[in-house]
């Protein structure tokens, strides 16, 4: 999956010279936690965040409504340079900045620096739901198999035997052993007795439900 | 305390039937029937025949294109293309003929149930074809075509102009009700139900909570596979009653499935007749502290049909009917005359022996259901 798939491309942005009491209002206003900054050419050149704001001026968190402080420009307080990403980037990829880095926020740009779009961790972690998860009435099976080529197919033809949808696949290691995979599906039925009954006639190993190999009873 | 009941019943309720091999099978109904009459608890003159529901009435909840396909797939009329795209066809719903006028009965049956507590005719009243609660309003599933809950709470908004309060303690998450009336704060859903990590049909989250106007009335307690008795009890009695609290109803439609026991094979719960008989137990007195006894109960899953759903059922109508459950034997007679065509031992008393159930990780189990209420009802209190 790429970054152009789940960036947001309506970002609201600042200038350099905009003062911090404009992106305090923005922020509060629209309830979001970042904005670029972009000079003339819409080229990323900082990012803040309500923290960078917090942190900046913290009297008005005082009640004091004149604070001096949201009177300065931007750029005495955003961060730079910013670490960007490009909407062809996977993101597997990102995934990784976010974890590595500090960030919860990555600006996406194109050619020299133009910004794009935004991606944040939350679109990141809705994707993983979405991934993981489900969209449409399923339900869920994990299958212990031994890891070699074909099982795969193998293991989906008795989805198919059964005209059962599958709506999603995910194939995870199984704890420390590599000879090892669990398959998890989910698929589009209410009663999946028969394909749990066929998979065992076939030799696989069901773990159902909580990782407890085995059947209910 | 003593009420008035009526038990929604005829033999047209077996005609909604996919097949033989089909989980869902309505005989079940018939065998609570039976069941009560054997011991004497269900009187001529509380059954009442169940009507038609109207295509108009059907249309209150599903769009018009959909109840046009299912008639045309009760005889044979629709393309298998056009029938995927409206659920029907599927392993879940296959097409079975005459479908239109067997789902229309199921609605029927629970119109019937309103109409006879809203005209006063009874206190309570129970409608087991009923509580088809995965139909949506243009799509078949999980063995639901008409989802007659949600058509009749459209029913009592248009007609009586009611607030609503549906709680669904079926194993499966409401969903079809649900999303029919996210966005209705004239309408609170409560659905308790196994967690959709693994189960069907996979939403029920506690963070579904409603959309726009309806924000905050929409409640969602998925519970840990294995929960058993004391944690569903336990959970079930702070949700229900502060929900009622909280939004107080002007009726309460429950719908009662009996698939959260442990001997159901297509769940993870680990219920034993305990729940049962506590789940309406309580609906009755949230009915009687709030909406001047007006409760519509409907039936809903329960797969399996010899040893639970009769005694499930059949409990949740002693509540309706003398306000509390039976206990001791079941009438041998009824037990004589389907021990032979049961594939199981059939269970001789009402109550359950505690031994059915031994679970793994009791104790966190419990604690995480805990936790789950307390964030469900978060919005309870904040709104008040
Ligand atoms: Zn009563
Ligand atoms: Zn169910």
């Amino acid at each position: 999956m790429l970054v152009e798939e789940i960036m947001n491309r309506d970002v609201i942005t600042l200038s350099p010279a905009d003062t911090i009491e404009k992106a305090l209002h923005i922020i509060q206003l629209n309830r979001i936690r970042h904005i670029p900054i972009v000079d003339k050419n819409k080229d990323v050149i900082g990012i803040i965040s309500d923290r960078d704001i917090r942190d900046a001026a913290p009297s008005i968190f005082k009640n004091s409504t004149q604070a001096i402080e949201l009177k300065n420009e931007i750029h005495t307080i955003m961060s730079s340079p910013v670490v960007t990403v490009h909407p062809l980037d996977f993101v597997e990829e990102i995934a990784r900045i976010f974890y590595d880095e500090e960030f919860a926020c990555l600006p996406v740009v194109r050619k020299d620096n133009r910004l794009v779009g935004i991606v944040t961790e939350k679109d990141m972690l809705q994707t993983l739901i979405q991934l993981t998860g489900t969209n449409v009435p399923s339900s869920h099976i994990e299958v212990r198999v031994p890891h070699r080529p074909g099982i795969l197919p193998e293991v989906t033809s008795i989805f198919g035997k059964r005209k059962v949808n599958i709506v999603s696949v995910l194939v995870y290691p199984y704890r420390d052993d590599p000879s090892y995979k669990i398959l998890v599906f989910r698929i589009q039925t209410m009663n999946p007795l028969p394909v749990i009954q066929d998979l065992r006639d076939a030799g696989y190993d069901l773990m159902w439900p909580n990782n407890i190999a085995g059947p209910k009873q | 305390m003593k009420c008035s009941a009526g038990f929604v019943f005829s033999e047209n309720t077996l005609n909604y039937h996919f097949h033989e091999d089909h989980p869902l099978n309505q005989k079940r109904v018939m065998l609570t029937k039976e069941l009560l009459e054997a011991a004497n608890l269900l009187p001529s003159q509380s059954i009442i025949s169940p009507r038609m529901a109207t295509e108009e009435e059907i249309a209150l909840f599903h769009d018009i294109a959909y109840i046009q396909a299912v008639k045309k797939a009760g005889k044979s009329q629709l393309l298998e293309s056009e029938a995927l795209q409206f659920g029907l066809g599927t392993e879940d719903t296959p097409i079975f003929s005459n479908m239109h006028e067997a789902a229309s009965y199921v609605v029927g049956g629970t119109l019937t149930a309103v109409d006879a507590v809203m005209q006063n005719q009874t206190m309570h009243a129970l409608h087991l074809g009923g509580g088809l609660h995965h139909g949506f309003k243009r799509k078949a599933a999980g063995f639901c075509i008409y989802n007659d809950g949600a058509v009749a709470i459209k029913y009592l908004r248009e007609k009586y102009d009611l607030r609503v309060l549906y709680v669904d303690t079926d194993a499966h998450h409401g969903d079809g009700v649900q999303w029919g009336f996210y966005d209705d704060p004239n309408v609170c859903t409560l659905s308790i139900h196994e967690t959709g990590r693994y189960l069907f049909p996979g939403t029920g989250n506690v963070n579904e909570r409603g959309i726009k106007q309806g924000h905050g009335y929409t409640f969602n307690l998925p519970l840990d596979a294995f929960t058993e008795d004391d944690s569903f009890i336990s959970v079930y009695d702070s949700a229900i009653k502060e929900v009622a609290e909280f939004f107080r109803p002007d009726i309460i439609v429950t719908q009662n499935g009996a698939d959260a026991h442990c001997y159901d094979p297509l769940t993870h719960l680990c219920s034993t007749m305990k729940t049962f008989e506590y789940i309406p137990k309580i609906a009755h007195e949230i009915a009687h502290d709030y909406c001047g006894g007006k409760w519509v109960a409907l039936g809903g899953g329960g797969y399996d049909m010899w040893r639970v759903v009769p005694r499930a059922w059949g409990q949740l109508w002693n509540v309706m009917q003398e306000g509390q459950h039976l206990t001791g034997k079941l009438p041998s007679s009824w037990l004589k005359q389907w021990s032979e065509e049961a594939p199981t031992t059939l269970p001789e008393y009402w109550q359950d022996d505690k031994e059915i159930v031994s679970i793994p990780r009791k104790e966190e189990i419990t604690e995480k259901n805990k936790k789950l209420l307390q964030s469900m009802l978060k919005y309870t209190k904040k709104i008040m």
